[in-house]
């Protein structure tokens, strides 16, 4: 029961990640490799405001939600909207960048200690039973707030305007430009919602673990739980989170402790080997002449 | 009658065709031997570091720059050549003519199967693949470490210790690569390589072996990083899981980014930037007073520098230091144009 618990905790950490990677990748067919670094940053945006609105710790996580999302549209505003229409190549490098460079920033301005947001929101992580297991009440933050965000987005992407101009972006970015979408506003939306949603992933994670630079291996070991599941789709990418956790938990509990960091990536090799579109996501077209 | 003709084959064959180019040449070697007799230790350190580096980063950029394969696995390759002859040191002894071909051979069959992802797969996907590479790579290096006891690493004894000595060493097999890189683009291999990098169809349309192409660009890249990986070994005289992380692929990157996609010119010159950043960033701090305040994150400023001279190379200078160079060289050329003149 414990281990259901676990898998589950560690499904929607990731799941809330990855939808990042594949709102991302989704709308501009850009993979960005600095979600770990802009969901640190989000955390950090929460230890942030966490001191400013001392009392009022609800403020403070609202303030810190539109803190991420900002980010994420400034990151677009200052740098990703040179890279529109440039080679995979050069847009991943200038995410890679921009990871480095927001790591080495991170540091300067906020130190190497670990930091624990929770405590300076003026709350605790209780533990709660489940049955005969117990789960911790971020963890159990984690799962409520990753079902609202998938539940959201789904209704965000099909029922609203700009929901449904994002999904013709990523269909045919040429045509949906031709008729009438913003792509430039498009893209910086799904940024800053991509932002939003790993920065409320890290800053849940820094509730229940402390805030420290682990964090940003985590944003990168959710990604092939993306990859997994489909790069495209976001159905896939709960499928392939739950996948992911249910294959490190187990392999943990039963074999060796030291596996937890490649076997997400061994995952990854053979989903690629064997489906490089994921579970769920679209083939590519082919090459044509 | 003056100006160069061309009247023999071996004119065509020849990598230095002019006189003023053979004299320029000749400088440089003089110049490049001189070296470690004027220079001071870290100097000669900084030399060395960059002709090692230089022998990884040809490797990348024959992969990436020419043959057009996305690779995030570099570090994997040198922790590949670095661990082989690490383990190759501890368990049996081997001196240092076993453990480079033997670092040679794992690095040419993980380049076998690094590259085979890349019969499937194309651009963002095959850089995937070649991430969860490196993960595994590094793994069983750390696994081999802490199962026999080596937890902070595998102390390896280095046949040469003069900086002199391994100056020359290093030189001569930068000076090797180089040359097997510039012989392999001017070959088959090479056209084919650019072939596949232009377009597959194409190429394949052409004639080309498409995954005989890209496995032997994978091969020969990985076989030169796994070399690279073996005298880095030797060099520092230790071999530990830590030193080939993440930032280490990314800084090869950058070196051929920095340097210029497509150039062997730019992959070293991309190397001596990227080696010499982090002096440089250590100057200026000094030079604004702000040594004593930051010296305790002196890696965040060259991790937050280095981000950002990267993405200004990528935004304003794709073409990175040679597309500079060329600019600067086509300046002069054309003097009093802008451009060169359209065709008679």
């Amino acid at each position: 029961m414990q281990l259901a618990v676990n898998i589950a905790v560690l499904a929607s950490i990731y799941a809330l990640i990855c939808c990042g990677y594949v709102l991302i990748y989704r709308v501009s067919r850009v993979l960005s490799l600095a979600h770990g670094e802009l969901m640190m940053l989000g955390a950090y945006g929460l230890y942030a405001t966490a001191s400013l609105f001392g009392g009022h710790p609800l403020i403070a996580v609202v303030a810190a939600c539109v803190l991420a999302a900002t980010v994420g549209i400034a990151v677009y505003l200052a740098l990703m909207w040179r890279m529109t229409g440039e080679s995979v190549l050069a847009a991943v490098l200038a995410t890679i960048a921009l990871g480095i460079l927001l790591r080495g920033a991170m540091i300067l301005v906020f130190g190497t200690q670990t930091q624990y947001p929770l405590r300076d929101l003026g709350w605790t992580n209780a533990s709660v039973p489940v049955g005969d297991a117990r789960i911790s009440a971020a963890g159990l933050a984690l799962i409520l707030a990753t079902a609202a965000v998938y539940g959201g987005l789904f209704a965000f992407l099909h029922g609203t305007r700009w929901g449904i101009r994002m999904r013709a972006a990523g269909q045919h970015p040429l045509l949906a430009a031709q008729r009438g979408v913003g792509l430039h506003g498009v893209y910086a939306l799904a940024w800053g919602l991509a932002a939003l949603t790993g920065g409320m992933a890290g800053m849940l994670i820094a509730c229940d673990a402390g805030l420290e630079g682990t964090l940003v291996i985590i944003g990168l070991k959710a990604f092939p739980a993306a990859l997994v599941g489909g790069l495209d789709s976001l159905a896939g990418a709960l499928v392939g989170s739950l996948v992911v956790a249910a294959a490190e938990v187990l392999l943990i509990h039963y074999v060796d402790p030291l596996l937890s960091d490649v076997v997400p990536f061994v995952l990854l090799l053979a989903m690629l080997a064997v489906r490089p579109w994921g579970l769920f996501g679209t083939r590519e077209e082919l090459d044509r002449v | 009658m003056s100006g160069y003709f061309r009247v023999r084959y071996a004119d065509d064959f020849a990598l230095l065709n002019t006189r003023t180019r053979k004299a320029w040449f000749g400088l440089l070697a003089a110049g490049l031997c001189v070296y470690p007799f004027v220079s001071g230790p870290l100097w000669l350190d900084l030399a060395n570091q960059v002709l090692l580096g230089s022998i990884g980063a040809v490797g990348l950029m024959l992969l990436t720059g020419y043959a057009g394969q996305i690779s995030l696995g570099h570090a994997g390759l040198l922790a590949a050549g670095a661990f082989t002859t690490g383990i190759l040191f501890k368990e049996f002894a081997a001196p240092m003519w076993l453990t480079l071909p033997a670092s040679a051979a794992v690095g040419a069959s993980l380049g076998l199967l690094f590259g085979l992802p890349s019969l499937r797969l194309r651009g963002l996907y095959l850089a995937v693949s070649t991430l969860a590479l490196h993960f595994i790579v590094i793994f069983l290096g750390g696994e081999y470490e802490t199962r026999r006891g080596f937890s902070t690493g595998i102390v390896i004894d280095a046949p040469l210790s003069s900086p002199r000595g391994w100056y020359f060493t290093l030189f001569f097999a930068a000076a090797v690569t180089v040359l097997l890189a510039l012989n392999l683009l001017r070959s088959r291999t090479g056209r084919a390589w650019r072939a596949i990098h232009g377009r597959e169809a194409v190429a394949e349309a052409l004639g080309i072996s498409v995954p005989r192409a890209k496995l032997s660009a994978f091969v020969v890249s990985s076989t030169l990083t796994a070399v690279a990986g073996c005298l880095f070994a030797y060099y520092r005289g230790f071999v530990s899981a830590e030193a080939f992380s993440l930032y280490l692929t990314i800084q090869y990157v950058a070196m051929i980014i920095i340097g210029g996609m497509g150039s062997l010119l730019g992959a070293v010159l991309g190397t001596v930037f990227v080696v010499l950043f982090p002096y440089v960033i250590d100057a200026a701090m000094a030079l604004l007073g702000l040594s004593e305040r930051l010296s305790s994150v002196v890696f965040a400023v060259n991790y937050s520098a280095f981000g950002l001279v990267m993405i200004l190379f990528l935004v304003f200078e794709p073409q990175g230091l040679v597309g500079l160079w060329r600019r600067v060289q086509n300046w002069f050329l054309l003097w009093p144009f802008k451009q060169r003149p359209l065709a008679k």
